[in-house]
């Protein structure tokens, strides 16, 4: 087989299945490495969702709620936060 | 206290037991007293590897019931002194192999060596769990292809969280990148993963590469740990690899195709 490569110009187009290889890794990892690290990263986006909110409008952070649903294809971050009615008119001192 | 190194890849027929006899073997030529543990029961095949397979009386299983002591199931190497092998039991199921009797032998093994190298079986099953559960370092074997790539990716997260180190909250697992099998004349041809993307896509410090090598097959076949052949690229790139763990700087070898010469491209061939 060697031989026939001398007559062979240098690297005649041959497909470069390993950049197909690393492009697949990536996006296969990418996506596997999200699943792994779902319990831990929800209580944190939690608090952090909590304390943005809050800096603009009062909430009880008890009333806010984070789901994530994974599915094959689609997955979906849910996060419901309840704002509290019209506060009472504040009497002019 | 003993370092425990697990010797792990999620993918099996990587190089797992070849790394794991031919580490052991050279911490132990460095003067590390070392320790090479079986974790594969029921498939045992460090004690050929290692050359020792006539001289297994008692395995590790024998000694978590209290058929044996530990010391009458250590096989104290012949070439390298300060070397023992515990063997895996080929006969049992899984279930022999418990969390607290594994904890028992490490901590036992703790008060002799220096290092304890934990071979683990492929997969994520128990016996991998618990070959990873005590380690406070971890040499991931990778070869460069996809298969053991994801797998050395998913092992790595199985390291993060369900090791002692990771369930105590303690300082993480260190992590090691073995490259096996890497064959730089394919990698220069397009046809390989290159080391960069192997390190780009893992994230974990690069121990050492060790090249496609006829002298890995021969050395298993007589059972001697390759790192013993100091001809050969493999056992070199082992012998770098040991040393850099133990905080040698060495570049990295045998990484780029050597440029052949008229003969070797004539007839091919392929590296010792």
């Amino acid at each position: 087989m060697s031989w026939l490569k001398l007559f062979r110009g240098k690297q005649a187009e041959m497909p470069q299945t390993a950049t197909a290889a690393k492009e697949r890794l990536q996006i296969v990892l990418a996506h596997e490495r999200i699943g792994r690290q779902g319990e831990d990263f929800l209580p944190k986006l939690q608090k952090e969702i909590v304390e943005l909110v809050a800096r603009h409008v009062s909430i009880d952070p008890g009333r806010v709620n984070i789901s994530l649903e994974r599915g094959g294809d689609l997955s979906t971050l849910a996060i419901a936060v309840e704002l509290p009615g019209p506060e009472p008119v504040r009497r002019a001192s | 206290m003993a370092q425990v190194i697990v010797v792990t890849s999620g993918k099996g027929g990587v190089g797992k037991t070849t790394s794991s006899a031919a580490f052991a073997t050279g911490l132990a030529q460095a003067g590390k007293k070392t320790v090479v543990i079986d974790f594969d029961v029921g498939l045992r095949n460090l004690d050929l590897i290692m050359g020792v397979e006539r001289r297994v009386v008692f395995d590790i299983v024998n000694v978590i019931t209290g058929e044996a002591k530990l010391s009458q199931a250590l096989i104290r190497d012949k070439r390298v002194e300060s070397l023992s092998i515990l063997p895996a039991s080929q006969t049992r199921d899984k279930d022999a192999l418990t969390k607290e009797g594994v904890a028992t032998i490490i901590e036992e093994l703790s008060k002799e060596f220096d290092y304890i190298l934990c071979d683990s079986p492929a997969g994520i099953e128990k016996g991998a769990l618990l070959a990873l559960y005590f380690a406070d370092q971890a040499i991931v074997v990778t070869n460069p292809e996809v298969s053991s790539v994801r797998d050395s990716d998913r092992i790595l997260g199985v390291l993060q969280s369900r090791s002692k180190r990771a369930e105590e909250k303690k300082e993480p697992v260190k992590e090691h990148l073995l490259v096996t099998r890497y064959d730089p004349v394919r990698v220069e041809r397009g046809e390989m993963l290159k080391l960069d993307d192997i390190q780009e896509i893992l994230r974990i410090p690069l121990l050492g590469v060790v090249p496609e090598s006829e002298s890995v097959l021969k050395a298993s076949n007589t059972g001697n740990p390759v790192i013993l052949d100091a001809e050969s690229q493999a056992g070199q790139a082992y012998k770098d690899a040991v040393a850099r763990f133990l905080g040698d700087d060495r570049p990295m070898r045998f990484t780029d195709s050597e440029k052949k010469g008229f003969l070797s491209r004539l007839f091919g061939g392929r590296a010792a």
